[in-house]
């Protein structure tokens, strides 16, 4: 069944195009990544998805309903987790939850529950009377996904819910985030973290100046874009020319890199080794999704 | 414009829990200093001053900084405390994923800014009649007009904040509005001995009608300009509500 779909979907601020006629489909029960750079218009993607802004131009559906004329019931059964900080300061740990519970219409007793539910779910529940201010950024982050939990939601919609996270805090995210797919919970997020995306995610779609480049299984993409392995390789600079002639002759797909050439799709070109003569040295590498994301959206910066 | 609906009572009730979990540090604003102020100038000034329309000075004006704090309180409350919660806290971008919408916030915080000026309009009340300056029945009336009032400042201050760029812009709102009605609508002195342009002038600046009904319902003394008073109350709070929704959607949803 298909909870959240878009179609043309597209957002104009003044002569900037952030996002460029978008037909997106998001699967229920499924983790969907949106993969892409700064400015490549993933948050506005978000932000017209969970009713923030309108769309320039386009539809979205969320469960059938129309965004447009269903804001309210839609955003009853959406959890919005943010990338910034908006937690409450001037209220406590446990008054942040059940004062977003009552937004939701959550009767006192039931939102007291709730909220210590979410507060043990992310080991916070001896934090419940802390101020806000008290707190440190990876407790922040725990209390922002439990706050955007507090109505139960049917989707979770997070905007890099790790970003700035010690590695144990990550892990706990990622952690409980993969506990919330298990209980059938829809998530989308946007990350720029490809480790991120490819643990966590079913299917990505790699946006760019506010278009989808591509969408598939993460794996699936690395097959397409750079096969199994990658080799980094680096040749002494008065060889360089020449090694670099050769891949190209040979056909093989690479990228100069810094003082690298990183190799592609090794198992098309068992003949690789002919083409560079002793490599100065040669790291071979299972290749990963941040491979795919450089292929398709380059390396320059475009902010 | 789209219409706000009862979900604003949850905007209202956050404000509510954190005024009453941080009251003491608002208590300066909306119990001191309009007290200090009754006293100093109804007792020092008044010692040189005759009765003023038969009555002493502290009682004229006691009528007055019931009103022009009931202004204050709005004021402040959607200037600087909205700002803050917008822009600073990001509450509002918060609220708008749940199932409230812009309009309920904005309504909200015009409700809960007409609370507190009708907190800060009974307490006043309440001190004058300690003071035994209150001597009409129809005094108990005075709470609904510092309400309205509240509504209209509110709803005012909430305009001026969708539209400002940062939040020292309140200064302008402030020295240029604020403060030029607080002595130029008769709270201090009788209208009629300012000339003739400025009588004019404080005729159509929203705190005059509200003064002018403050001090009618304190003294239980009634003219048919009054209901041109409240006319203009209710005028004026329709419209700025109603061109704050448009203001706050089009700011907060760019």
């Amino acid at each position: 069944m298909l909870v959240i779909k878009t179609r043309n979907l597209t957002k104009r601020f003044k002569s900037l195009l952030a996002v460029d006629d978008v037909n997106l489909e998001v699967e229920e029960g499924e983790c969907f990544g949106l993969l892409g750079p700064n400015g490549s218009g993933k948050t506005t993607m978000v932000r017209m998805i969970t009713a923030v802004t309108p769309p320039t131009q386009g539809d979205i559906w969320i469960f059938g309903s129309d965004l447009k004329t269903h804001s309210r019931q839609v955003k009853a059964v959406l959890g919005v987790i943010p990338q910034l900080d908006n937690l409450d300061p001037d209220l406590t740990v446990l008054q942040n939850l059940t004062t977003f519970a009552r937004y939701f219409d959550i009767p006192k007793d039931e939102a007291l529950e709730r909220s210590m539910e979410v507060l043990t779910l992310f080991e916070l529940n001896n934090r419940a009377n802390s101020r806000i201010l008290e707190l440190s950024g990876g407790m922040k982050r725990r209390l922002l996904i439990a706050r955007g939990l507090i109505n139960r939601p049917k989707i979770i919609i997070l905007d890099e819910p790790t970003i700035g996270l010690d590695p144990q805090a990550k892990h706990l995210v990622w952690h409980k985030l993969t506990e919330l797919k298990y209980q059938g919970i829809t998530q989308l997020m946007c990350t720029q973290n490809m480790e991120e995306a490819a643990m966590l995610c079913d299917r990505v779609a790699v946006m760019h100046l506010g278009r989808i480049l591509d969408l598939d299984t993460p794996q699936k993409l690395i097959s397409k874009y750079v096969g199994n392995e990658v080799w980094e390789i680096k040749v002494r600079q008065d060889e360089r020319v020449d090694a670099i002639d050769s891949l190209k002759r040979g056909g093989v797909n690479f990228e100069e890199v810094g003082d690298k050439i990183h190799v592609f799709n090794i198992e098309n070109n068992p003949s690789i080794q002919d083409l560079v003569n002793a490599p100065d040295c040669l790291i071979r590498r299972p290749a990963t999704l941040e491979d795919v994301f450089f292929r398709l959206t380059g390396r320059s910066l475009f902010e | 414009m789209k219409p706000f609906s009862w979900r604003f009572i949850r905007v209202w009730q956050r404000n509510r829990d954190v005024f009453f979990r941080l009251w003491h540090s608002e208590a300066p604003g909306f119990l001191a200093e309009p007290v200090i102020i009754l006293l100093a100038m109804g007792l020092g000034l008044g010692a040189y001053i005759g009765l003023i329309d038969g009555q002493q000075y502290i009682a004229f004006i006691a009528p007055g900084i019931i009103a022009s704090y009931s202004m204050f309180s709005a004021s402040f409350e959607c200037t600087y405390g909205s700002f803050v919660r917008m822009e600073y806290q990001k509450t509002y971008d918060a609220i708008v994923t749940t199932p409230l919408n812009v309009e309920d916030v904005i309504a909200g915080e015009i409700f809960w800014g007409a609370t507190r000026s009708l907190m800060t309009g009974t307490i006043i009340l309440v001190i004058a009649a300690v003071f035994q300056l209150v001597h009409s029945p129809w005094a108990l009336l005075i709470p609904l007009v510092s309400l309205l009032a509240g509504i209209m400042f509110s709803a005012i201050a909430i305009f001026f904040t969708s539209i400002v760029p940062a939040i020292h812009s309140f200064n302008y709102f402030f020295t240029l509005f604020i403060t030029p009605m607080f002595f130029f609508s008769g709270v201090f002195f009788p209208l009629d001995s300012f000339p003739k342009i400025i009588q004019n002038l404080s005729l159509i600046v929203p705190l005059t009608p509200v003064v002018q009904l403050t001090r009618a319902l304190f003294n239980g003394k009634f003219e048919i300009n009054l209901l041109w008073a409240l006319a203009l109350i209710i005028i004026l709070a329709l419209i700025f509500f109603s061109i704050s929704l448009v203001t706050m959607r089009r700011r907060l949803t760019a």
